[in-house]
């Protein structure tokens, strides 16, 4: 998340006096957030503290960006996060709504998992995000703790080809079952074909020249 | 050497004869349960009437009995997601309102949200009226569409005439407003594509005038007819657990009793100023599905209403040019298309206005790194947009939190059990979109 082009297709210094090279608005890579966080995400970081013995070892970092917490948790110790979150009095985050996963392809450990998690009686949000390498795509499911998440990490398997141990029936779900290789992953081309219009040919969205 | 376990046999002028009587399987068999005779396994889609589209249900059944439901999804999968990565966010819109092709206007509010929030803007205060207005039109359509189809499903195909009467009222409107009937990727990040002409106002308020009188006639032909409520009531109970731990969101779970609806509970696009009540119903079954998307058709009326007189003249974009769509979209006989007002400014009188458009077309904006998650309240429930970006001009990840995908797991909790009939009932009232949720 780091990368940021400029210019119109990579090229620096074009003498681009549209000003859409001025367009890239600077601000800081979501950096750790440092307490106090103010607001309720305080309540919630220390009702998890107190309520997880393994806290320190299991958080990686703490963000806090446009308004939304992330935790980012070791892989490992994800169904137990879940599990605290889940039943603690003070947290209660009853509902996951979504599991999905983020190719970071430039990282060493690329492959993310994203949890969206709502506590209905707090009405909070909370983000937790796993990363895990391409060569070892290993954590566990959290399928015992939220039912719901058996479809969405079977989606996740199927798009990012990321495993979860302790899934029910981690099989492909969208693509058929003989399908090749993991489709959103970064590596993975579009596999567009291209179009002859009015005898030219106009090459596939994935392989047209693009702005960076 | 005993001969028990083996077949008799006895010789004959043509060799060895054996007699094969089957050793003791008369009497497993005789022991056997009668209805294991009737286990059959009914593959139900991918193409079937009552399965809202391209969805394939696989039921183990004991005579009319389910045993075990599982269900097989995928069919329409498009990559939409996958494809969104290659385009500007503006182009963004036209990929998402095409996943729940029945709620297009929430696709790209969620969308269009989640890019504002990344981009750190505010749409206007019209831009957020025409939003509100166009949600609300668009839920009751979807609602209508959930009504008459699975009126149809159910044996009262008059329903459906109706429900696709009145659909097709508001569809006009959008054509009118959007250009389009579907996929109109109306809403985009920065406010909407083209102002609500006069003309629709007066057709919004014509259709605020009849539709709560076609609501009661709805309820006329329904609430207490004697098949309708055969076939619902009792049937598919899902609880308020049940629902939380599979993920139900919607009017699936305010029928069990619990009231959480985002535009109250989480509100976004202004909802906390509107006047509306949230319907529930304690039963959780089908029939108390029924009644709240009934409920709550009504209480879009009441917002639409609102939202029309509060509907102020101003911009619906934002101002900032590096964002707004540059063009002046206006209403043509072929569709939505540039105005030639405009296209007459760029071409003669503003070079600076023609960079400005052809910039932001082809490059498109750039939208600061980061991450979020917008929900909103769909009209099936939940539907979050999980939008990424690196800095770039186009999305890094786009997810949607879609409720059809969510809500159809709990379709074998609803199913076992019960009976095959029950099935049909149960699926259609959780008003699954198979475009969404294969997306």
């Amino acid at each position: 998340m780091t990368t940021q082009g400029e210019g119109l297709f990579g090229v620096t210094g074009s003498g681009d006096t549209s000003g859409f090279g001025g367009l890239v608005r600077k601000r800081p890579v979501q950096l750790d957030a440092q307490r106090p966080y103010g607001g309720w995400y305080d309540e919630v970081v220390d009702a998890l503290e107190e309520a997880y013995p393994g806290f320190s070892d299991a958080i990686e970092r703490v963000v806090i960006d446009r308004g939304e917490l992330t935790l980012h948790i070791v892989p490992a110790k994800i169904a137990e996060v879940c599990q605290i979150l889940r039943d603690d009095m003070s947290l209660r985050y009853e509902l996951c709504s979504s599991v999905s996963g983020v190719d970071y392809i430039a990282e060493e450990r690329r492959l993310h998992v994203v949890y969206h998690l709502t506590s209905m009686t707090y009405r909070r949000r909370i983000r937790l995000e796993c990363a895990v390498t391409a060569a070892d795509p290993h954590l566990p499911s959290v399928t015992a703790v939220y039912p719901t998440a058996d479809w969405q990490e079977r989606e996740t398997y199927d798009m990012f080809g990321v495993i979860f141990d302790g899934h029910p029936n981690l099989t492909r779900i969208l693509m058929p079952d003989d399908w090749d290789g993991f489709p959103q992953r970064k590596d993975y081309p579009l596999g567009g074909v291209p179009v002859e219009y009015k005898g030219a040919e106009i090459p596939p969205p994935d392989s047209r020249r693009a702005y960076r | 050497m005993s001969n028990a376990g083996y077949a008799q046999e006895r010789e004959t002028t043509e060799g060895k004869v054996f007699t094969v009587t089957g050793g003791d399987w008369d009497s497993i068999v005789s022991g056997v349960d009668p209805l294991h005779d009737e286990r059959i396994v009914v593959n139900m889609g991918p193409q079937h009437p009552s399965t809202h589209g391209v969805l394939r249900l696989v039921l183990e059944m004991e005579g009319e009995t389910v045993t075990e439901a599982r269900l097989v999804v995928g069919y329409l999968h498009t990559g939409i997601e996958k494809n969104m990565e290659y385009r500007t966010w503006t182009q963004g819109s036209t990929f998402v309102t095409r996943m729940d092709y029945l709620a297009p206007i929430f696709n790209e509010t969620a969308y269009s949200l989640a890019v504002e929030k990344l981009l750190g803007i505010e749409v206007t205060e019209r831009a957020n009226t025409i939003r509100v207005l166009m949600m609300e039109l668009n839920r009751i359509s979807s609602h209508l569409v959930w009504l008459a189809t699975t009126g149809m499903e159910l044996g009262a195909l008059s329903m459906m005439i109706y429900g696709f009467r009145e659909r097709e009222f508001i569809l006009d409107i959008f054509e009118m407003i959007t250009g389009l009937r579907m996929n109109m990727a109306y809403v985009r990040p920065g406010g909407v594509a083209q102002d609500v002409p006069d003309t629709a106002i007066t057709k919004i308020r014509e259709f605020l005038d009849f539709m709560p009188k076609r609501i009661k006639e709805y309820e006329d032909l329904l609430s207490g007819q004697p098949i309708w409520t055969a076939r619902t009531k009792g049937v598919a109970v899902l609880d308020v657990t049940g629902c939380v731990a599979l993920g139900v969101t919607g009017p699936v779970l305010r029928s069990s009793g619990l009231g959480w609806d985002l535009r109250k509970t989480m509100p976004y696009c202004g909802y906390e100023t509107y006047d509306f009540d949230v319907p529930t119903q304690p039963e959780g079954d089908v029939f108390a599905r029924y009644l709240v998307r009934i409920a709550e058709m009504r209480e879009s009326l009441k917002i639409i209403e609102q939202a029309l007189d509060r509907l102020k003249p101003g911009p619906i974009m934002v101002e900032d040019r590096k964002i707004a769509w540059p063009a002046q979209l206006a209403l043509g006989n072929d569709g939505l298309g540039n105005s030639l007002e405009h296209v007459a400014h760029i071409m003669g009188q503003s070079m600076e206005s023609l960079i400005h458009h052809f910039k932001l077309v082809t490059e498109g904006f750039r939208v600061p790194a980061g991450q979020v998650y917008v929900p909103i309240e769909g009209p099936r429930g939940e539907l979050g947009a999980h939008v990424i970006s690196d800095g770039g001009t186009r999305p890094f990840r786009v997810h949607m939190r879609e409720p059809s995908f969510v809500n159809l797991q709990a379709i074998p909790a609803m199913a076992e059990g019960g009976l095959l009939a029950d099935v049909i009932a149960g699926g259609a009232s959780l008003d699954p979109v198979m475009g969404g949720c294969d997306r």
